[in-house]
């Protein structure tokens, strides 16, 4: 397995402005999204990030599609360093990469009809006219907006948040990329249309063999996109590996809350207590050592001293945590 | 098969019959404004009239506004009254006062449109420059802005007419360097935040060119701000040139509705009771500034109805 998207010890941090205090004492506050993120992606993989509010699994999606530079390690596409694109190569990098957007009401231009929206990733990868209706009609025909004519000379006011959604992901895919990165694609949909988009978007996956990237909080909508599964926190990586395995056994403290919270629809089921509490630390100053410690209901001496690596407990199933050594 | 060969062909073929030229919805609404706001339909109505008066100012009035006029009896033919001759009656020095306020209509029009006009470029590119850029591009050119805002209006404009010499075209461009800044600081924070809207970063995405994004995907939903600028723009370039020309440092070979006011003033024609020279060009300065502030405010509550209360 060869893989497509490789990001090694990738850091970002996102300086923030300095008080009079810092200044003086030579001090840099940085909000630290992540902090060294290791990950490989094999081609037609369909991985997904998870974690909660803030824990910089939307930085790794912009970081993966050169939206943003890393502060320090390296990223590399196909084998490229996503760094060193510019110019040409960073078009080709474009048409090969592309995302679908948390909230659909703001990722088309008000402006725009729905034709010229999804022509537009045609007209900048400077295909030639003649073909763009031919391939938006595609594209649309992808996404299961058959009845073009209703819709191409509308305005994005005009479609409901489904319907936007699905047009967000046919421009996403009217390039025919290889790689494609939804950030939380269903969160902002109604719960009614939320499905239909899922079973979009997986579908989409296996007949183009796409490689994707789902980021998510959602751990039960993760299990019906994706073979493997990263858990992060506060920046960090805390367990990666399959889906399947990790929903059934997971290992790290926080990925068990995170499974214990996934709502079950049996209402009247008892339920045990989350075993965490609290909420994630500031990302400025984080715990030293493990950054779940200061939540964790196993922490122990160590947990402060050292901040546990990413090592491999079972086939292809990686944990960070101490308890695991 | 043979419906696949139409899914493929007959879409795209009513699709390329649909893409046929339409007004974009920007164009459409700056159009249809002053329908909807009776404010910025009077201010409209006015300019109209007024650019009707410029544009046939040599019709309207056959007399040299310059011209200094005489009597049958060959003595000069100063101080008259209103009458059928001289509608608004002559000056001191026996000038056509009609004649000069029709003529100084297309003085006060050129200033005010030729300054609205590139008050809204500068403005609009400096924002849009700044406000996408940021950086250190960003703080350069608001430092300069700051520096051009904290100019005392009227003695900068003096002084610069000092040294440029007394010509319109350096009372535009004094109008400009003041009136740059305020529209560029307001575009420049209206593009900081579309800069983060969704929509810009799936341009980028999707590979459009920085200079796409910026005058594409960004500068069509600050144009409103830009139009805003511009008409408050009119207003202030004219009443600049008329003080300016009020002052005496007005171009002397250019009649205008301020020359007249310097004039009147320095003749006294107020202790004369000549109201017919001075009232009417300070009546219309204040109905072509006016006009600029009721279509600013038209088009302000069009683009912008959060502000409105």
């Amino acid at each position: 397995m060869s893989a497509l998207v490789e990001l090694r010890d990738v850091v970002k941090h996102f300086p923030v402005s300095r008080s009079l205090g810092e200044i003086v004492r030579g001090r840099h506050p940085a909000v630290r999204a992540l902090d060294g993120v290791s990950l490989e992606i094999g081609a037609s993989d369909a991985v997904a990030v998870v974690g909660e509010s803030g824990c910089g699994k939307t930085t790794l999606g912009r970081l993966m599609l050169k939206l943003t530079e890393p502060s320090a390690g390296a990223i590399t596409f196909d084998g490229t360093a996503l760094g060193g694109l510019s110019g040409a190569s960073l078009r080709a990098f474009r048409r090969q990469a592309q995302l679908v957007f948390q909230n659909p009401f703001d990722a088309l231009n008000p402006r725009f009809t729905i034709y010229r929206a999804v022509a537009e990733p045609l007209l900048n990868a400077g295909i030639p006219r003649a073909e763009h209706a031919d391939r938006v009609a595609q594209a649309f025909r992808r996404v299961h907006l058959p009845d073009l004519e209703r819709y191409l000379d509308r305005y994005p006011h005009q479609l409901s948040g489904g319907q936007l959604q699905r047009v967000v992901l046919a421009r996403a895919l009217v390039l025919a990329p290889r790689f494609l990165v939804a950030d939380e694609p269903v969160s902002m949909l109604d719960v009614s249309v939320r499905a239909g988009i899922l079973a979009l978007l997986r579908e989409v996956r296996d007949d183009m063999g796409l490689t994707a990237v789902y980021i998510s909080h959602d751990l039960a909508l993760v299990r019906y996109l994706c073979e493997r599964t990263v858990v992060m926190y506060l920046g960090t990586m805390v367990e990666d590996g399959p889906t399947a395995e990790i929903v059934r056994n997971p290992r790290h403290p926080y990925t068990r809350a995170l499974v214990a919270a996934v709502p079950v629809p049996d209402a009247d089921q008892a339920r045990a207590p989350l075993p965490i509490a609290g909420n994630v630390p500031d990302a400025r100053e984080p715990p030293s050592g493990c950054r779940f410690r200061d939540r964790c209901p196993h922490a122990f001496a160590r947990c402060a001293e050292e901040a546990p690596a990413l090592r491999e407990t079972a086939d292809g199933h990686r944990v960070a945590c101490h308890l695991d050594n | 098969m043979a419906e696949r060969a139409e899914e493929r062909g007959v879409i795209p073929a009513q699709l390329a019959a649909r893409r046929s030229w339409r007004l974009p919805p920007i164009v459409q609404r700056l159009l249809t404004m002053p329908l909807r706001d009776p404010f910025a339909f009077v201010g409209i109505v006015i300019y109209l009239l007024f650019l009707l008066v410029a544009v046939f100012a040599d019709r309207l009035a056959t007399t040299d506004p310059t011209e200094i006029l005489f009597l049958s009896t060959g003595k000069v033919a100063a101080n008259m009254p209103p009458g059928a001759e001289y509608p608004l009656g002559t000056t001191n020095l026996g000038r056509d006062i009609y004649a000069q306020l029709v003529h100084g209509t297309e003085s006060a029009l050129a200033v005010g449109l030729s300054a609205a006009l590139i008050v809204a470029l500068v403005g609009t590119v400096v924002g849009l420059v700044a406000g996408y850029f940021g950086g250190w591009i960003d703080a350069l050119l608001m430092r300069i802005a700051d520096m051009a805002l904290s100019l005392p209006f009227l003695p900068f404009v003096i002084v610069l007419i000092g040294f440029l010499g007394p010509d319109t075209s350096n009372v535009v461009l004094a109008v400009v360097l003041l009136l740059w800044p305020n529209s560029a600081r307001v575009i420049r924070s209206q593009v900081l935040s579309l800069r983060e809207r969704s929509y810009v970063e799936a341009a980028r995405v999707t590979g459009a060119s920085q200079a796409r994004i910026l005058f594409v995907h960004i500068a069509p939903n600050i144009l409103p701000l830009s139009f805003v600028y511009a008409a408050i723009a009119i207003g202030w370039a004219i009443i600049t040139e008329a003080s300016v020309s009020f002052l005496g440092f007005g171009d002397p070979d250019n009649v205008s509705w301020g020359m007249m006011l310097q004039d009147a003033f320095a003749s006294q024609a107020l202790s004369r009771g000549q109201y017919a020279w001075f009232v009417p060009p300070g009546v219309c300065i204040i109905l072509v500034v006016v006009a600029g502030f009721f279509i600013s405010r038209g088009y302000e509550e069009v683009f912008m109805p959060r502000l409105r209360r």
